[in-house]
């Protein structure tokens, strides 16, 4: 039998992460969330699960909310990947929805902070208009062990709610 | 919140600013474990038994050796000089023989038990590797009830004080109940790890090892650790970083702690181990898992004059850090707030073949609540009496503060402190409209929904001793330094300390740097559990920062106490209940606590709402289930379910700052606990009260199918 070792299967990919380009070799079994965490060192995409329901590695693919545990990373190229790093203004200015979730402390221990923030960040920009009932079923999508998640609500509905103003 | 127009150098106490945690947090800049790499880092990977009871008849790990990237594979013979992992609290010499080895030797005795370790160049290929191992076990007849004959009984915790029977010869009335709370835990968002690197030392003890992914108590793992693998105490060096969630499961010494600092130790590089989650649903610590039977001699008044009780405590496959630490507090904790003159109590301590049992966030109390405030239910229906009114009877009045319950937990006799318990029952009713709310939800009763209140009453415990140590020095920038040996589990520490410290120097608490979980930086610690930081480690910085103002020199100051504090708390909920499914959501929730003195009112109110989805989650969704061969069943979040936001209910918190402390300068009780402690007894109160049932929930979770079969009884 001959042996195909990890390093022999691993195919050059490219990631475009935050608008960086990224040039890694990964083998088809990696995960996009391993490859930005490992091979891009974007390290605020976290692993709750691995399995697709804590959501704490959502990050934004073409702009839609995705499990980067669930994708791998050879089918992540040719596609716009945002993560937690880019949300904030190059000079450091908080993204409004870090901003809300430190004023309405959104977040406790900090673990699925990036995840909630990125699937908020999704729900801005494609249902600005997005109402309460329909906002909670879309942030059940994720899941934090410290909140009670009611600061996390309170924290995403008032961005909306300036955009709307 | 108004933080921006907040005048700098005013008081910092009770105030609700904004944390000093979050920038890192929220720009994705955290720390967590799994983030920390070092150069040549080794990955471990543990094989753990699949199966719940047997012999271990070999481990064989010729291939996994074989495998590419494996630097090592070591079974059982390998650790063999290592001791089992002692006791860190309420230990007995009674459970000493059931503490857990890190490897199994001669028995596996859970599913998860680790037997092996892999140790390879890259994660993939340690998972690899791991599936290489030949594991050759025996299966023996697994126990899978703590209350089944055959579960190993090492010990029973005995309380009794006045004269039970006699108060159960001369009683009006005997009450008795039967019920169960189901094995559920903390499963914080980011799993356990560590990773343990060897570091060149130039000072008097040589080598040594830092570790990072330490929580909860850095100085008693590093030291313990020390202990255990023949080091000098200062060799091992504790690296707290940032830490993604606690609540009693995370930080304590687990053998992988053990296994990943002695593999790096032996292969002299560092060694990383990041568990999975289907891992830490079989081998962190489980909880909860007890069940009930209690009597009460009732008068004829429907006052409790004794509570008679035994309860049998499944503790899993081994006694692990926590001793008797649990069913310790269940027995303490039971009466409540209740007078109960006379009581007596019988905790079993049953080893079965489950996950090690350890504490979760109000450990002993989520379910000793559920039960003494089921029995006081049953007491109001058995009298007609309101139950409302039962508990007003039944309250220790405030006059009788501060009232020593007569019993001993966790090496403190247990005084209640301080605390109007009248006075807050009747603000919670107040703010619910007690008796319209009553009203309405018979109304909608009657119009057909199933709905219902529910209430639930407790004394919590907090700021456990003996001693926390602060040093505080101002720094050439103007900002000031706090050094603990306190540590963080993302409960906003760090803020809380830094206000105290600013409130007594009159500096901003921005400028306030707090440094916490290094073990380097100060001589001992201990560490964050049992709601102990705000009240111990506040009352320390308090101290130092006033030594400070005072002398102007760096302030060193250890404060000691012998005694807990006891916040105190009643819930309420509304529920509804699905007559065709049996699911019931919850429509309301109300936490009234008295926490003495609330130093950011903004985070106390977190803890306690992020308590309450913990608390709503054992009521009615969380369950370690297993199957009769020992099988778990919830081995991910699929199939143990936790509340989303879609589950979780808008929680009104009434804060009260009725009853200080005494027992510290500032009033100070803590905050951690009590959201979580009554949710049981509440829901299952209010399920009872939708369905028109009296007392028919005496179990947790109450299921979709638990509530089903009780609508078809």
């Amino acid at each position: 039998m001959t042996e195909i070792s990890a390093a022999d299967a691993a195919v050059p990919v490219v990631l475009r992460v935050n608008g960086d380009e990224y040039r890694i070799a990964a083998e088809p079994r990696r995960t996009l969330a391993d490859a930005l965490r490992e091979d891009c060192g974007l390290t605020g995409t976290h692993l709750g699960c691995e399995h697709g329901v804590c959501g704490a590695c959502t990050v934004l693919v073409d702009g839609e909310p995705v499990r980067s545990c669930l994708m791998f990373a050879v089918q992540s190229q040719d596609v716009e990947i945002r993560t937690v790093e880019g949300l904030a203004a190059a000079d450091g200015t908080l993204h409004p929805l870090q901003e809300a979730f430190w004023r309405h402390h959104g977040l406790q221990c900090g673990f699925c902070t990036p995840g909630f923030l990125m699937l908020s960040a999704g729900i801005l920009e494609t249902s600005p208009d997005i109402g309460d009932e329909e906002l909670r079923e879309a942030l059940s999508s994720n899941l934090c062990r410290c909140t009670g998640y009611q600061t996390i609500v309170d924290s995403v509905r008032s961005v909306l709610d300036a955009g709307e103003a | 919140m108004g933080e921006s127009d907040r005048p700098r150098g005013g008081p910092l106490i009770g105030e609700s600013v904004l944390r000093l945690e979050d920038r890192p947090l929220l720009v994705g800049e955290g720390r967590f474990l799994a983030d920390v790499s070092f150069e040549g880092e080794l990955h471990l990977r543990v094989v753990r038994s699949d199966v719940a009871h047997g012999v271990l008849r070999g481990v064989y790990l010729d291939d996994v050796l074989a495998a590419e990237g494996v630097v090592a594979a070591w079974s059982a013979d390998e650790v063999a000089h290592v001791p089992a992992i002692e006791f860190r609290m309420t230990g007995f010499d009674e459970l000493r023989p059931y503490c857990q080895r890190i490897l199994a030797g001669e028995y596996v005795r859970y599913v998860g038990d680790p037997v092996a370790v892999v140790i390879a160049e890259d994660p993939y290929l340690a998972e690899d590797a791991a599936e290489l191992a030949f594991v050759d076990i025996e299966p023996l007849e697994p126990v899978m009830e703590a209350t089944s004959p055959g579960a190993p009984a090492p010990l029973a915790l005995e309380h009794e004080q006045g004269d039970v029977d006699a108060a159960f010869a001369g009683a009006h009335r005997i009450v008795e109940l039967r019920a169960t709370v189901g094995r559920h835990s903390g499963i914080p968002l980011e799993t356990r790890g560590l990773l343990a690197r060897p570091v060149d030392g130039d000072g008097p003890e040589g080598n040594r090892v830092e570790l990072y992914g330490i929580a909860k108590v850095p100085h008693y793992n590093c030291a313990t650790i020390a202990n255990m693998l023949d080091l000098e105490p200062g060799q091992v060096i504790g690296r707290e970083g940032h830490v993604g969630g606690g609540f009693g499961v995370r930080g304590e010494l687990y053998p992988e702690d053990l296994l990943v600092t002695y593999a790096a130790l032996k292969l002299g590089r560092p060694v990383k181990w990041v568990e999975d989650r289907r891992e830490h649903m079989v081998a962190a610590n489980h909880s909860r898992e007890q069940a009930y039977h209690v009597r009460a001699a009732v008068d004829e008044d429907g006052v409790v004059q004794a509570i008679d009780g035994e309860f049998f405590h499944d503790q899993g496959g081994y006694v692990r850090t926590h001793g008797a630490t649990v069913p310790n507090l269940s027995v303490a904790l039971l009466p409540g707030p209740y007078l109960v003159p006379s009581y007596r109590a019988r905790g079993r301590i049953r080893l079965t073949n489950k996950t090690p049992a350890g504490t979760y966030r109000a450990p002993g109390r989520f379910e000793s609540t559920f039960v003494r405030e089921r029995l006081m239910d049953r007491v109001a229906n058995e009298y007609d009496l309101d139950p409302v009114e039962v508990r007003r009877r039944n309250l220790i009045p405030a006059e009788a503060m501060p009232f020593d319950r007569g019993v001993s937990t966790l090496g403190t006799s247990l005084v209640y402190d301080s605390g109007d318990y009248q006075r807050l029952l009747e603000r919670l009713l107040t703010h619910i409209g007690y008796e319209s709310l009553r009203e309405s939800l018979a109304q909608r009763r009657e119009e057909g929904e199933m709905i219902g209140l529910g209430i639930g009453m407790f004394v919590e415990k907090s700021g456990l001793g003996p001693f926390d140590d602060v040093r505080v020095r101002r720094l050439d920038d103007g900002g000031v330094e706090v050094v603990t040996g306190a540590a963080s589990v993302g409960q906003g520490m760090e803020t809380a300390m830094a206000q105290i410290c600013g409130d007594v120097l009159g500096v901003d608490y921005t400028d306030v740097s707090v440094r916490h979980g290094q073990t380097d930086l100060i001589g001992r610690g201990m560490g964050a559990f049992a709601s102990r930081v705000t009240v111990m480690t506040g009352v320390a910085v308090y101290l130092a920062a006033t030594e400070l103002a005072a002398t102007g020199e760096p302030a060193e100051v250890t404060f000691n106490t012998d005694h807990m504090t006891y916040p105190y708390g009643a819930h309420a909920a509304v529920v509804r209940v699905d007559a065709g499914t049996g699911g019931v959501a919850v429509e309301r929730y109300i936490v009234a606590y008295d926490v003495g003195r609330a130093v950011n009112p903004m985070l106390v109110e977190g803890q306690i709402i992020g308590g309450v989805a913990q608390g709503v989650g054992g009521a009615l969704l969380e369950l370690f289930a297993y199957d009769a061969d020992g099988q778990p069943l919830a081995t991910s979040f699929m199939d143990y379910l936790m509340p989303t936001v879609a589950e979780q209910p808008p929680v009104e918190v009434l804060l009260s700052e009725d009853a200080p402390s005494p027992l510290n300068p500032l009033g100070l009780k803590g905050a951690g606990e009590g959201g979580t402690t009554a949710c049981g007894a509440a829901i299952a109160a209010a399920i009872d009260d939708a369905i028109s049932r009296p007392g028919a929930v005496t179990s947790l979770p109450a299921t979709p199918e638990l509530v089903r079969s009780l609508l078809r009884t």
